[in-house]
This record gives C-alpha cells, sequence and structure tokens, in this order.
C-alpha cells in the first residue's frame, strides 16, 4: 500500500547468529527460520500488508517467553506477538528486522470453575471454544467478535475486541479479570484478581487493547456469565436509512437495552441473503436486527415494546424469530456478511469507525457521495447499538491504482467519523493500517504521552515497533500534505 | 461563588499545575474534598477543582454524559434521572459535596457495581491535565474506541497522582422500570452461598447486602421480570427499600458510625467467612466484605490476598501509612514508572496512594 512498513532498526541482526543464541533457550524444532515455514505468518488478517521476519519462535512455556524476550532486550531484538492471526488492522505485522513470537502453542484451557463463573486459559484459546467448554455449566464468555470462531483470546485481550452484544454486555475489558503479562525484561507480573477491583492503577484496562506494544499476554482469566433463560430477536425493514437509525433511539429511549443491536444497508443485506439465505426481505433499504435477552418474562415485555417502536417508526416490515432456528438464520446473515460482500468483489476492505449514533444518516450520506467520487461500491454494515460503522469498500486490487484509491477513501471515512465527534477504531485497533489517522484523531501532546506509557513498559521500543502510535515526524510529514482550515497540525514539532 | 456559573476553567488549572511543576510544588487536588479521608495523608498546596463545573453534553438516547469534573454528583445524578436515566455504578458521595472528578478519580461504586459494573467500566472518555501542565483527551463519547492506549480508564482510582481530570464522558443506563427488595435470614455462611449460587443463574439482580443475620437481596428490571423473581425466590418484602441500600451506599447504616478502623476487603466471592475478629457487611455478591475494629494488618493482608483479593484501611485508622495493600516489586516499578510518564516531577498528589510515588 501507500504506506509500507517502517524499514528496520539501524542495527541489522543476523538471523543464523540469533537463531544460535535463541537455541540456548527454544528447542530447536520451536524456532523457524526457512523462508517456506516464515511464509504463514507474513501476515495476519489485513493480508495488504506483508512482511516477512527474521525468525518465528513458537514457545510453549511461559518460562520460554521470558526466556526469548530478555535475550531479545539483550540483544536489541525486536519482538511481535501474534495469536491466531485473524487482526483486521496488521497489528501482528512481523518486522523485517526481528522476531515473530507466536503464542499458537498456549492453546489449553487451564481451569473452568463454574462455581466461580470465572474460566483460565492460555492465550492461544479461541474465542468460541471458551463459550463451548462453558456452555454444559449455563454459562458462556459474553464478547462475540465475528472471527470467534478463530480469533484468539489473547489477541482480543491486546485489541480489546467486542462484537454484536458490547452495547449491554462490554467489550473485552470488561469480561477479564486477569492476566499473567511478561514484560520485555522477562518478568512475570500478575494484573488484576479474583476480586471486582485491584490496589493501585488499574493496569488491566491500560493492558487490554494496548496491541502487544506493553507486553506479551501468557495467560487470561475472564469472566463467565450465566446463558439467559430467553433469547429473542426482531428483524425490522424500512425503506429509509434514516428511519431506521431513528428507530435505534427511539428504543433505547424506551428504557429497552437490546442484546444485540445491528443494522445493514441495501448492498450488506442483499450479499448476505445471496450468500447465506437468511429471509432478509431484498428490497429494504436497511435492516435491524433487534436481540432481547434476560427471563421470560423480561423477554415477552422487552419484545411487544420493541415491536411496536419499530412499527410506530415506519417500519414496513416486522418478524419475530418463530423458533431458535429462525433466530439462528436471522443472525447467520449478519455474521457472514464479510465473507458474503466478499463474493461480489476481488476484494474488500473493511473499515471500523464509531460514531455517535445520531450522526449516523449525514456519515452514510457522506460515505454514499465518496462512493461515487472515487467509484468504489461501499456496503454498510453497523452495530447500531453502540455507533460501531463497518464500511466495506469493494475494489480489485488487480486494476492498478485501486487499492491506492480504496486506502484514501477508507482513510477520508475514519477522518469523518473523528469530525463528527466518534473515533478511527472501534474494536479492530490501529495497528499498522490506522497509524496515519491517529494523527487526525490526536494531538501531539495526546500521542507523546502515549509514547511516555509505552517507554514505561517497553524503554527501548522493542515490543510491536512501528504500530499503533505514530511518531510525531510522521503526523507533521502528513499535516504538510493535510492542511486543514491553514492550520497546520502538530505545529510544536520540527519540520524537516 | 455563584452555583450556577458554568466557566471552562480548564486553561486557568492547566496554568497552575505547569506554574507548580516549573518551581517543583506539590499540589493536592480537592474536588468538593468529600475524599479527603480517604488514602494516604493529601499533602501539597491545595487545587480545587470545585469551580470547573457543568454538564457539558447529554443526549438520552445516545447513552452517554460528559461533564467536568467539578459538577457535583447529585447533580449530575439529577439530571439523569429527568431522564429516566442513571449512573449505572451508583457511585457513593460520601458527603454532600462530592464531585464526579473525586468519584471517578476514587473508581467508587455502589450496591450495583457487581451486576452492572465499576465507575471504570463505564468511563468512556476523558479530559486530564497531566504533570507537565498538559491539556490531553483520551477516549471519546462512543462506546466502542481502541484508539490509542484506555488512558481514561487508568485514571480511575489513581486517586488523581497521574493526572488531573477536567472531565469525564461516561455510559449511562435507563433508570429499571421495577425494583423491589427481598430480605432473608440466614447465616453468614449460607448467605455467601445463597448470592453464589444466584450469580450463576439469570436473576435480575441489582444489589446484595448481607448484615445482622439478614441477606438483602434487590431486584431491578421489568415490572414482570421483577414481580416474576420476587415470587420464585420467597423471602421478606422490605419495606423501605431506597432507604435501605442509600444507608448502606453512603455508609449512613449505624455499622459504620462507630469510631473503630473500617477496613474494605475485597477479594474473590466464593471466600468463606473470614476468621476475624470484628463484625462485618457483606456486598457484592460476597466479593466486597466491610469489616469493623482493630486487626493484625499483616495477617489480615496475608488473607485477603489468600483470595485473590487486597485489604484497604478504609477509614478511622490510627496511622495513614498503609491504606493500600502494597504491590509485588514489580508492579511497583511499573507504576512508579508510570506515574513519572505522566508527572515527571512528581507534583500531583504525591504520596497519596503509596509513599513511593
Amino acid at each position: 500500500m501507500s504506506h509500507p512498513p517502517a524499514a528496520g532498526k539501524a542495527v541489522t541482526h543476523d538471523r543464523a547468529a540469533l537463531r544460535q543464541a535463541l537455541a540456548a533457550i527454544l528447542p530447536t524444532e520451536l524456532i523457524l527460520s526457512e523462508e517456506e515455514d516464515l511464509r504463514p505468518y507474513e501476515c495476519d488478517g489485513l493480508s495488504v500488508y506483508r512482511q516477512l521476519p527474521l525468525l518465528v519462535l513458537l514457545p510453549e512455556t511461559i518460562e520460554q517467553v521470558q526466556g526469548v524476550l530478555r535475550l531479545c532486550q539483550r540483544l536489541g531484538v525486536s519482538v511481535v506477538a501474534r495469536g491466531a492471526g485473524t487482526g483486521l488492522s496488521g497489528g501482528a505485522l512481523p518486522d523485517a528486522n526481528g522476531v515473530l513470537l507466536s503464542l499458537a502453542k498456549f492453546n489449553r484451557i487451564l481451569e473452568m470453575d463454574p462455581q466461580r463463573g470465572i474460566a483460565r486459559v492460555q492465550p492461544g484459546v479461541r474465542n468460541l471454544a471458551i463459550s463451548e467448554a462453558a456452555r454444559p455449566h449455563g454459562l458462556y464468555y459474553a464478547p462475540d467478535p465475528s472471527s470467534q470462531i478463530a480469533c484468539s483470546i489473547g489477541g482480543n485481550v491486546a485489541e480489546n475486541a467486542g462484537g454484536v452484544h458490547c452495547l449491554k454486555y462490554g467489550l473485552t475489558v470488561h469480561n477479564i479479570q486477569q492476566i499473567k503479562l511478561v514484560t520485555i525484561d522477562g518478568e512475570l507480573h500478575e494484573i488484576g484478581g479474583l476480586g471486582l477491583d485491584v490496589p493501585g492503577y488499574d493496569l488491566l484496562a491500560l493492558l487490554t487493547g494496548s496491541e502487544g506494544m506493553l507486553g506479551v499476554i501468557v495467560e487470561v482469566t475472564v469472566k463467565l456469565l450465566s446463558l439467559p433463560e430467553r433469547v429473542q430477536v426482531l428483524l425490522a425493514a424500512f425503506d429509509d436509512v434514516a428511519r431506521a437509525g431513528a428507530a435505534v433511539g427511539a428504543i433505547i429511549s424506551a428504557g429497552v437495552i437490546p442484546a444485540g443491536l445491528e443494522m445493514m444497508d441495501k448492498p450488506a443485506i442483499q450479499a448476505a441473503e445471496a450468500y447465506a439465505h437468511a429471509g432478509y426481505p431484498v428490497d429494504a433499504e436497511a435492516i435491524l436486527l433487534c436481540e432481547v435477552d434476560g427471563t421470560n418474562e423480561e423477554v415477552s415485555e422487552h419484545v411487544r415494546t420493541v415491536r411496536g417502536i419499530l412499527l410506530q417508526g415506519g417500519a414496513i416490515e416486522v418478524r419475530t424469530a418463530r423458533d431458535e432456528q429462525e433466530r439462528l438464520d436471522f443472525w447467520k446473515g449478519r455474521k457472514s456478511a464479510f465473507p458474503a460482500v466478499g463474493r461480489l468483489s476481488p476484494d474488500y476492505y473493511c473499515m471500523d469507525g464509531t460514531i455517535p449514533r445520531r450522526r449516523l444518516p449525514e456519515v452514510l450520506q457522506a460515505i454514499s457521495a465518496m462512493s461515487q467520487e472515487y467509484g468504489l461500491q461501499v456496503a454498510n454494515v453497523f452495530h447500531a447499538g453502540d455507533g460501531n460503522l463497518h464500511p466495506l469498500i469493494l475494489f480489485d486490487a488487480n486494476r492498478p491504482g485501486e487499492l491506492d484509491r480504496t486506502e484514501e477513501f477508507g482513510g477520508r471515512i475514519l477522518e469523518l467519523c473523528v469530525q463528527v465527534g466518534g473515533t478511527i477504531t472501534g474494536e479492530h485497533g490501529v495497528g499498522m493500517e490506522k497509524i496515519n489517522q491517529m494523527c487526525s484523531q490526536f494531538a501531539s501532546a495526546e500521542l507523546q504521552q502515549f509514547h511516555a506509557i509505552k517507554a514505561a513498559f517497553d524503554p527501548d521500543a522493542l515490543l510491536n515497533p512501528g504500530k499503533a502510535v505514530p511518531t510525531l515526524h510522521r503526523c507533521a510529514e502528513l499535516g504538510a500534505m493535510h492542511v486543514h482550515h491553514g492550520q497546520l497540525p502538530h505545529p510544536d514539532i520540527e519540520r524537516f | 461563588m455563584d452555583n450556577t456559573d458554568n466557566t471552562d476553567h480548564s486553561q486557568q488549572l492547566a496554568e497552575q499545575i505547569a506554574e507548580a511543576a516549573a518551581s517543583g510544588r506539590a499540589l493536592c487536588i480537592q474536588g468538593g474534598n468529600s475524599k479527603a479521608f480517604y488514602g494516604r495523608l493529601p499533602q501539597g498546596e491545595p487545587l480545587s477543582v470545585a469551580a470547573h463545573r457543568g454538564v457539558v453534553s447529554y443526549d438520552p438516547t445516545e447513552l452517554v454524559i460528559t461533564a467536568r469534573a467539578g459538577t457535583p454528583l447529585k447533580e449530575l445524578v439529577a439530571t439523569l434521572r429527568a431522564e429516566n436515566q442513571m449512573l449505572p455504578f451508583e457511585p457513593p458521595g460520601y458527603g454532600e459535596n462530592a464531585t464526579l472528578g473525586g468519584s471517578i478519580a476514587c473508581n467508587f461504586s455502589g450496591p450495583r457495581r457487581a451486576y452492572a459494573g465499576a465507575a471504570r467500566d463505564f468511563v468512556l472518555g476523558t479530559r486530564v491535565i497531566n504533570g507537565r501542565g498538559e491539556q490531553l483527551r483520551f477516549g471519546g463519547e462512543v462506546m466502542k474506541n481502541v484508539a490509542g492506549y484506555d488512558a481514561s480508564r487508568l485514571m480511575c482510582g489513581a486517586l488523581g497522582t497521574l493526572g488531573l481530570i477536567l472531565e469525564v464522558s461516561l455510559k449511562v443506563l435507563p433508570l429499571p422500570e421495577a425494583q423491589a427488595s427481598l430480605v432473608f435470614e440466614l447465616d453468614p455462611a449460607s448467605a455467601l452461598a445463597r448470592m453464589q449460587a444466584l450469580a450463576r443463574q439469570p436473576w435480575p439482580l441489582s444489589a446484595s447486602c448481607y448484615l445482622d443475620g439478614r441477606l438483602h437481596l434487590r431486584l431491578s428490571g421489568t415490572a414482570g421480570g421483577v414481580s416474576a423473581a420476587r415470587q420464585k425466590l420467597g423471602g421478606e418484602l422490605l419495606a423501605d427499600d431506597e432507604g435501605f441500600w442509600a444507608a448502606i451506599r453512603e455508609h449512613h447504616d449505624g455499622f459504620f458510625a462507630e469510631p473503630a478502623p473500617l477496613w474494605r476487603i475485597s477479594l474473590d466471592a466464593a471466600a468463606p467467612p473470614l476468621p476475624l475478629a470484628g463484625e462485618s457487611i457483606y456486598e457484592w455478591g460476597g466479593a466486597l466484605r466491610w469489616l469493623r475494629g482493630e486487626q493484625d494488618m499483616q495477617a489480615l493482608r496475608a488473607l485477603a490476598q489468600q483470595y485473590g483479593g487486597h485489604a484497604t484501611l478504609f477509614r478511622h485508622g490510627a496511622s495513614r501509612e498503609h491504606v493500600f495493600q502494597p504491590l509485588s516489586p514489580g508492579l511497583l516499578a511499573l507504576h512508579r514508572q508510570l506515574k513519572q510518564a505522566f508527572d515527571p516531577v512528581g507534583i500531583l498528589n504525591p504520596g497519596r496512594l503509596y509513599s513511593e510515588f
């Protein structure tokens, strides 16, 4: 893409020498160095960025992770941690001059404690595997990113992953109790506890979503919730996107907090229907999926209330799932929206801005105008309950210039999200992908504060270098290209 | 001072901090000064945030409110109540003058904590001034935001040692349509077991408290949901429901009036009744235990730690030297480095949390 990963540090490390040094810590079969073995690790879920690392390491124990980090700090070698590699922001993109530390072998559920409602798991355990193991006890793990079948809990913590149930049940940060973290000096820290708070700073909150910049997560204790007594979902079709948006506000104003509240626009509906045969009304301009859960009585009352609001709000059709199968079908369409859109076009690029819900109509209008300007089609899926918008830009990377146009279009969508009071990333993280847009969301002093936080944990900046927080120079260079209202952004640093 | 004057004082506060940093003068940040009893002894020149007050934005359909730190908690709660909404963490004020900023800096949460979340769980964004006098904005007014480190939640419970909180954006929730509280006569072990068992099932619980041999459970939700749960759970209906929970939240119950040291033990809810002398109150499904009376501090802290928790000398300590459970050497080092990152000269509430920073 137009901004390739930064080149390695001034010192270039020798692959063979590094391999030999690491062999004192790891059995050699856990160190990959041949190009064909490194290839599968060259990218994460954002495959437009690719880079081979010097080595891939596959430690099996916490002690090995400690040893690796200690050695890397001593030698000044950078370390990029990787879970399942499903991230969508290039957060696990390798560094050409460093090692990629895969946590894939940390794949065991260490303890399932239904009595306490917690599970202690290794970071490589898949998100869905936790809920599956908890289900026989009437429990589940609430955050459910679309990739839950594949993504790992360690990656979820690193990205503060969300899902479709965030409005009611929160993000990863609300659903974990404790982590074990190894810092770059090889120290093992227990962060959090078994109670509902800890003495001192809330490091668990700081580390959740820190994108592998501050330490390597080697164990996670998650909270489990009791499965609701009953779950019901309503599907409402609208002939106008703004009306669907207004209905979302009306549901919340009525005092109902749905477990899930999702919106899709026409292109997304049609793609999902063609792919998943969910029974969606393909002529609608927008559909809303509203899931309510709780006790039997609560659900009955909420279904009645929501149905009334949707009809009053101008829905042309409101369906309540007749049975569990239909409920799952309604969701299947939404959960497969990304691959469904993927079938329409050789490539698609998923954006992840969050906006105040009330600004939705104008944001969709602006996206639609930009879509015409760039000649690129867009399908929108929207976590309407919490304002997290995923515009999917359809493009063909084989057409010269289309990837660059797509990226520019995406960048403008994110800047628009910031302008209306939102953020450039709701749940996918900054990683490598949105590093430039960080310059529009944060001022120099804020970025400097982030760098100071980073230095408090990792003074030599060896963990996941070049990601998540841009250097001020990078922002200044960009700023020279985008001068808004005659004001130079980040004016307080040297120009060159 | 005119109470309705909502002038923005952030510039002035930033200048005061920058000046203090330049001359190395320690500052003691104050809102309504209702939490002066909490933490290690305040030191430094008082810096009042009380005048920096007022709701900055509130759109009930967004479920988000943004207010300045000096806004009185009572005013904020009333503003939300007028729209049929609430602060889900039900913060205690511990005094008439409690402010939003102080509540967040202490991360104080009330009876609903175990069922809805803590103050930190509802913080979406903050504006703060760090120890260099720089105004910084973290997070925002949206529910999902993973751009940059979560420095907003880091402010919760930091007791002002990392920055002066100027403004806070919070997620809010609708007030429940119905509420009722039930009382059961039980011994301590059975009460804990009962709270635990209920937590594993989908009941519309919003608070629990065990005192004087009686377990009090609060149900909140839709009218039908609360009434059905009441039928199934049995027990005796608590007459002054609002009054009871307010007295527990604000420490107005007789238990808290005694001058004996008050310990706050936060631990694994599954821990049995602790073998300690003194009267206790259990809250939060058993995860919070108030203990009154003189204690062997080392033994108490070792016990709390054994159950995955920690003990705080909350009030009436003879000494305010060791208020909080000591940190492991590794975590203490990270705390000092973070303090250094936000407040390099060490002027913001120094020593309020730990003697080392």
